[in-house]
């Protein structure tokens, strides 16, 4: 799970990692006011949006006086952000963070993953801050700093050393960097983090080290163990279809084609939407009823596919294991009378119950396209959707 | 012969009380499998079907001599388990459970590297050596027992689907397994790789990879230099987009890494037969490994 700038330095305050003073505001008045609080010029107005790049896309700005603070955040809210991470859609600004300006020394980059190969955590740091991570190590590997921890062990103060001195850290700010640091490993465990990233952390001039910028991702999988991180969803930053698929467990994620697709099991859910495109069409999205699929889930999943408009076209493909072939015909079925079925849908089905279930699919009188195998079955949907 | 588990297999089951614990495990009785004991802490003393239920995996073990053990308790219980099963030192241990903590996984991975146990899983279907011994939830009946082909995949309903068009071309499997589609895992690729090149009724080997990670690219690598017989492989997720976790917790493309062309190129450039349509993956096995 993905949440804003504001809300991760909010964490970070918590754990006493020094962030600028500011706020979130919705509106520019509330910008405005902040200002005030802060009682400082110029301030810092950033777009708060799920996406990096942020910047570069125009929505960070600077501004030095009250007049410009209210004119700025009025034309970052509501704007249409586009970054290397929205996509050519981009993404409606509904609030701005509201920071002071500081005086900078030096910029620098850290974050802290958990390594799959090695199942370490491995924190990461460059002094090429503000720079996208991913273009420093194809540029310049050499320049980033890699210090892998035993999670049985935790983060050591030599640890940290390894990462300041790396960094090549003034002495006077040592001690600030090795706390901030600890801080931020502590944070990273007890929330069950996939990612805490610093981008850029900064040296002020007067020898401090703030963390300008704040980004985490949690761990799907820990999240029952986190509610309080669970109240920070924003839910605007997702797809509304995604965002009602989850509602039901679904696990569906809107793409862009014509052929929606529902199978059980997500390697296969990928195989099928590769297939649909080989055979010349496009999956308009990846959706996984899982191994406990009920009837109730496969209805729900056909109402949403059949809510993009988008969509010309269903496969339907079930390997059946846990997931039996007649829970997900009559799953099929009832769907169909609900909310009848105004696209072409073609079922492939095999494995636990198939019998049963294309039976329960034959006698149902629906207009179903029946496909024997995989191949069959892309080629079929491809078909109907070309017309 | 097979890998890991065959008709020596004594299954153990941790969760064996709950709803899916209970079913599979007769799926797994009923398929031939040598099911000794079950763990539900609480229920020790009682039975499940015929099968002796037990507090502690220690004293299943000690009272049925279980050296392999499925696990199917809730994700946030499934580490504890896992390092439970561990530490009584059961051979061989196949974590069923879906949704474990990254973190968690995290531990059990450094802990178990200094045991002597072997974890399978979590987030996976599990291993069938066809005809003896199945320890998981795949269909049993697609499976043709006898070889000569070993079966590794990181997925579940996508190994099913393997398997069947193997088994529709008369192509038999040693041994069938699914490591998991989380981040951190135990056994991995290059584990069963290397077991299957030793075992002497695998010919050939098919493998079966997603978006995420870079196990198959180092897959590929060990390949090279370890493994001679013949491969068919598979990569799923060619048109998934970045960013977005597909399912598996682990199938995540993560800026220019973990591509599904990435890996289709580093598996070719082993010399392993990458199937292009899954729809043709049998006649691809069948010319591959006549």
């Amino acid at each position: 799970m993905k949440i804003h700038e504001y809300q991760a330095k909010e964490l970070f305050k918590k754990f006493n990692i020094p962030v600028p003073d500011g706020s979130v505001a919705f509106t520019p008045e509330e910008a405005g006011k902040i200002t005030e609080d802060l009682d400082q010029l110029p301030v810092v107005i950033k777009a708060q949006i799920h996406a990096g790049g942020r910047g570069k896309g125009g929505g960070v700005k600077l501004a030095k006086s009250m007049s410009e603070v209210k004119k700025t955040a009025g034309d970052i809210i509501g704007m249409n952000l586009i970054t290397h991470q929205t996509g050519p859609e981009g993404k409606i600004v509904k609030k701005v963070l509201v920071e002071q300006g500081l005086d900078i020394a030096k910029e620098l980059y850290l974050s802290i993953i958990p390594d799959r190969a090695t199942a370490k955590i491995v924190i990461m740091a460059s002094e090429a801050g503000g720079m996208d991570i991913e273009e420093v190590a194809a540029a310049t590997p050499e320049k980033i700093i890699k210090v892998y921890i035993d999670p049985l062990m935790g983060i050591q103060p030599y640890h940290s050393r390894q990462v300041a001195f790396g960094l090549q850290m003034p002495p006077q700010t040592m001690k600030l960097f090795v706390a901030m640091l600890s801080n931020l490993y502590r944070l990273f465990i007890d929330y069950d983090c996939s990612l805490v990233e610093i981008n850029p952390l900064v040296i002020t001039a007067e020898d401090t080290v703030i963390a300008l910028d704040a980004k985490i991702d949690f761990d799907d999988n820990a999240l029952y163990r986190h509610k309080d991180i669970i109240e920070y969803r924003d839910i605007d930053e997702e797809d509304p279809l995604e965002v009602e698929a989850s509602k039901f467990h679904l696990n569906y994620i809107k793409l862009e084609g014509n052929v929606g697709n529902m199978v059980n099991g997500a390697g296969l859910a990928m195989a099928t939407m590769d297939i649909i495109k080989l055979a010349g069409a496009e999956p308009a999205n990846f959706l996984d009823v899982g191994g406990g699929a009920s009837a109730e889930m496969v209805e729900n999943g056909f109402r949403i596919m059949l809510s993009d408009e988008n969509v010309q076209g269903i496969l339907i493909n079930i390997f059946g294991g846990i997931l039996r072939c007649d829970i997900l015909a009559e799953g099929v079925v009832k769907a169909a009378e609900k909310i009848g079925i105004s696209v072409p849908v073609v079922v492939r089905m095999e494995g636990t119950n198939v019998g049963e279930g294309r039976k329960i699919l034959a006698d149902s009188g629906l207009n179903l396209i029946t496909a024997v195998d995989m191949k069959d079955a892309a080629q079929k949907v491809a078909q109907a959707v070309a017309g | 012969m097979s890998i890991f588990v065959d008709s020596n297999t004594r299954l153990l089951v941790q969760g064996i009380t709950g709803k899916e614990g209970q079913f599979h495990t007769q799926q797994c009785v009923a398929y031939g499998t040598n099911v000794v004991a079950g763990v539900t802490p609480g229920k020790g003393g009682q039975k499940m079907d015929d099968i002796p239920v037990f507090n502690t995996v220690k004293e299943a073990v000690k009272q049925t001599g279980a050296n392999c053990s499925m696990i199917f308790v809730p994700p946030a219980f499934a580490a504890d388990a896992v390092m439970e099963a561990a530490d009584a030192e059961v051979e061989l241990i196949v974590a069923i459970t879906e949704g474990v903590p990254v973190m968690d996984m995290m531990k059990v991975k450094n802990f178990i590297a200094s045991s002597p146990s072997r974890l399978i899983g979590p987030n996976c279907p599990g291993i069938i050596t066809p005809g003896q011994c199945k320890v998981g939830i795949m269909p049993g009946p697609i499976h043709k027992p006898g070889g000569p082909i070993g079966v590794v995949s990181r997925s579940g309903t996508l190994t099913y689907e393997v398997v069947h068009q193997l088994t529709l071309r008369g192509i038999g499997q040693t041994t069938c397994m699914g490591i998991g589609g989380d981040p951190i895992n135990g056994t991995n690729f290059i584990d069963c790789l290397d077991a299957f090149e030793k075992d002497p009724e695998t010919e050939g080997i098919v493998m079966v990879g997603e978006i995420g990670g870079t196990a198959e690219e180092e897959a590929a690598e060990f390949i090279k230099k370890n493994v001679s017989k013949p491969m068919v492989g598979f990569i799923a997720g060619l048109t998934a987009p970045p960013g977005r976790r597909m399912g598996h917790a682990g199938a995540i493309i993560s800026g220019s890494s973990g591509t599904a062309q990435g890996k289709i190129d580093a598996m070719k450039s082993c010399g392993i037969h990458m199937c292009e349509n899954l729809g043709s993956f049998g006649d691809l096995c069948a010319e591959v490994f006549h």
